[in-house]
């Protein structure tokens, strides 16, 4: 009941282990390349993370960086055994290693498909974030003399330039807020007290937008204020005009760009998958059959090699076994404490 | 009264030969190097071709290019023949080029000094082209439905906003042009027919400037209209205010950007010319050192090497002379034939030319 039996001739385990060797290297570079992908996604997150409410979105690429380092040390030993593997007298001395190595190897390979799944599940939790975040840093855009606040302003326009988007949902988040500080209005002028008292809180509300939502490509110079107002503007209708400011919002916008960077990295972290089982497959087997040439005088004879021993039911049922013997170390030794006294008695 | 001789022995020409071999392919990719860099001048003035008044301001970084390609193929010839040398049996091939190829490489290296130095000298050219061409794009800038000028919108709003500045010389530039089109202004209102009719020309102009002015560090949202208008704006002062909009002048942002793109490829220039230059050194050294063995006969022998046989004065005399005298090449002589010792020469003919004597049969 061995589970996927086949044969090793002695010149197939040869070009078994040379493949392997270079398919071992290969996915030590793409692990190294896995690493760097954690390390730019991070850096690109940590610009925008004055607009994210939490960090919870950092856990993707700190798991590819994990990903990354951990694939680099497996696929090194990979390739260390399998070049052992071709000399009989040095090979034995990885025996003890190789369980370990393998489970180990198992749970990098969980990891990944736990980044890959994360690189497309996360996309409602950076949502979440980024709406909560640009909420505040809409609200806090005008607070440029508070200590902790005063870099929002620069930062919101940064942004709206950059990623051509304008508010949070959009242009129309700007009318709810009031984006003007208290120091540059003058409360004497009738128009201002007007506006404060038309709302219920106070607050100085315009239809304007700041400069940083202007869009370049529009035909005529960009109009801020008054903005649904088509008699205070010649020759402007509000409802049909579209490239006087960005219509995106930046919520969406940056959505797009980070979901974007995380799909491709997660087909790349797919395919380093692909990559690191077939290393771990053709290891196993290079070491099920060595292990049947040590201890045979003729070096080149043919082998076996499997992927388990046993069929998977059985090796389950006897690794709980063993797991559960390592847990339960007292109840033997006392079984045996109790039989001695009674036959020695 | 040889220039610099050192004596080279049979090992140490050999070392040589190999030393220049590598440093050969080294200065190839040094050519390579400069070809890149060239091209990556070449691109960044493409980029900003629509506000340069003069589009060929491509001497230098064409120059760059030859110069780059030039390098690589010289080297690569240099190579070759170093490789060769280092067998004295292979030298015969390469004797009778190498003198002319030492030559073409020496007035090469002018060139690619000449290529660094015009990196420095560049900057006039450049400014007057981005003044004038500056000059026109705001001209343009609100003839967004003319075929040709309808992207200029864009591209200073763009420009402005990249490299944070405004306006030709500063922000007043755009005082003086009108910026806003026709298509916009409601020519029955009574405040633009009185704009219109206040200036000479019947330009609609304003204190205002464009959005892709407003500076982002400025504390308090920006002021685009009626700049110099302090009472128009509760606790402002035109004269004090320097956060609101960017105050630099987009011809200096732009001189400065390319002044230190072409400052850093001028330098790697200059070292690369050192470098050829030592390259160049050493290619005469062995040249001389292998022509000195073969003059000498034994090849394991040990021969001299050095940059001019002669002193500086007398090589520049020998070969002025040279050039004279290709020019006379068609006359022949008469205190010449002394010098040949195969024909005789009568005495009575000493300095009058050959005449045909007619034989008396």
């Amino acid at each position: 009941m061995v589970l996927l039996k086949v044969k090793f001739p002695f010149q197939r385990r040869v070009k078994v282990a040379q493949g392997l060797w270079l398919l071992s290297w290969l996915a030590t570079v793409s692990g190294a390349f896995i690493f760097t992908l954690g390390i730019f996604l991070k850096s690109e997150l940590r610009k925008r993370s004055e607009v994210m409410d939490n960090t919870e979105i950092h856990a993707v690429p700190n798991t590819l960086i994990i990903v990354g380092l951990a694939s680099v040390v497996i696929n090194f030993f990979a390739g260390r055994i399998c070049q052992d593997s071709l000399d009989v007298a040095r090979f034995p001395r990885w025996r003890g290693f190789m369980v370990p190595y393998f489970a180990g190897a198992a749970l990098l390979a969980l990891l990944m498909l736990v980044a890959v799944i994360m690189s497309y599940a996360m996309k409602g939790n950076l949502e979440e974030s980024l709406k909560i975040g640009l909420k505040n840093g809409i609200r806090f855009y005008k607070d440029t003399d508070t200590p902790g606040r005063c870099f929002q302003k620069q930062t919101i326009d940064l942004l709206q330039m950059e990623f051509q988007c304008c508010g949070n949902t959009n242009f129309k988040d700007w009318f709810e807020v009031q984006w003007i500080s208290n120091r540059y209005l003058d409360y004497s002028c009738k128009e201002v007290k007007d506006r404060i008292k038309s709302n219920v809180d106070g607050r100085y509300l315009v239809d304007g937008v700041p400069f940083s939502c202007c869009n370049p490509s529009s035909p005529r110079p960009c109009i801020q204020h008054q903005m649904t107002n088509n008699s205070a503007h010649y020759n402007y209708d509000y409802t049909t005009e579209e490239l006087n400011v960005y219509r995106r919002g930046c919520r969406e916008a940056l959505v797009s760009y980070y979901m974007g960077l995380m799909n491709t990295i997660g087909v790349v972290v797919l395919l380093f998958f692909l990559i690191q089982m077939g290393v771990l497959v053709s290891l196993r087997y290079l070491q099920t059959a060595m292990d049947g040439v040590v201890g045979q005088e003729n070096t080149e004879c043919e082998t076996e090699g499997y992927i388990l021993e046993k069929g998977v039911k059985e090796t389950i049922k006897l690794t709980i076994q063993k797991i559960a013997k390592i847990f339960q170390p007292n109840q033997v030794q006392n079984e045996q404490a109790e039989s001695a006294p009674g036959t020695a008695g | 009264m040889a220039v610099l001789k050192v004596k080279f022995t049979k090992t140490k020409r050999c070392k040589l030969a190999q030393i220049l071999w590598i440093l050969n392919w080294i200065s190839v990719i040094t050519g390579i190097i400069l070809f890149s860099l060239g091209l990556f001048l070449k691109v960044e003035i493409r980029k900003k071709n629509e506000i340069m008044y003069n589009r060929e301001i491509h001497s230098v970084p064409n120059m760059l290019i030859a110069v780059g390609v030039i390098a690589c193929g010289i080297n690569f010839l240099g190579g070759k023949i170093c490789y060769d040398c280092s067998d004295s049996n292979k030298f015969h091939r390469w004797k009778l080029i190498m003198l002319p190829y030492i030559i073409c490489t020496f007035f090469f290296t002018f060139c690619v000094l000449v290529g660094a130095l015009m990196c420095y000298t560049m900057k006039n050219e450049l400014e007057e082209s981005l003044y004038l061409g500056l000059k026109e794009a705001l001209k343009f800038y609100k003839d967004t439905d003319i075929p040709g000028r309808c992207f200029l919108k864009k591209t200073v709003d763009l420009l402005q906003m990249e490299f944070r500045c405004c306006g030709n010389n500063g922000f007043r530039d755009w005082f003086e042009i009108q910026w806003i089109s026709m298509r916009y202004l409601d020519v029955s209102n009574k405040e633009v027919q009185d704009r219109l009719k206040s200036n000479v020309d019947g330009k609609y102009l304003m204190d205002s400037v464009p959005f892709s002015c407003c500076n982002i560090y400025s504390p308090r949202p920006c002021i685009q209209h009626q700049l110099t208008n302090n009472s128009a704006h509760y606790s402002y002062e035109f004269q004090t205010e320097e956060l609101n909009v960017w105050m630099t002048g987009c011809r200096q942002a732009l001189l400065e950007y390319y002044m230190q793109i072409m400052q850093s490829i001028g330098f790697t220039v200059l070292i690369i010319w050192l470098f050829e230059l030592s390259v160049l050194t050493g290619v005469r050294y062995l040249q001389t050192a292998l022509e000195n063995v073969l003059l000498q006969g034994d090849p394991d022998s040990e021969s001299e090497g050095w940059l001019l046989e002669n002193g500086f004065v007398e090589t520049a005399r020998t070969n002025f002379n040279i050039i004279k005298n290709l020019g006379k090449s068609n006359q022949i002589n008469a205190v010449s034939g002394n010098e040949d010792p195969n024909l005789n020469v009568t005495p009575s003919s000493h300095g009058a030319t050959r005449t045909h004597i007619p034989t008396v049969s």
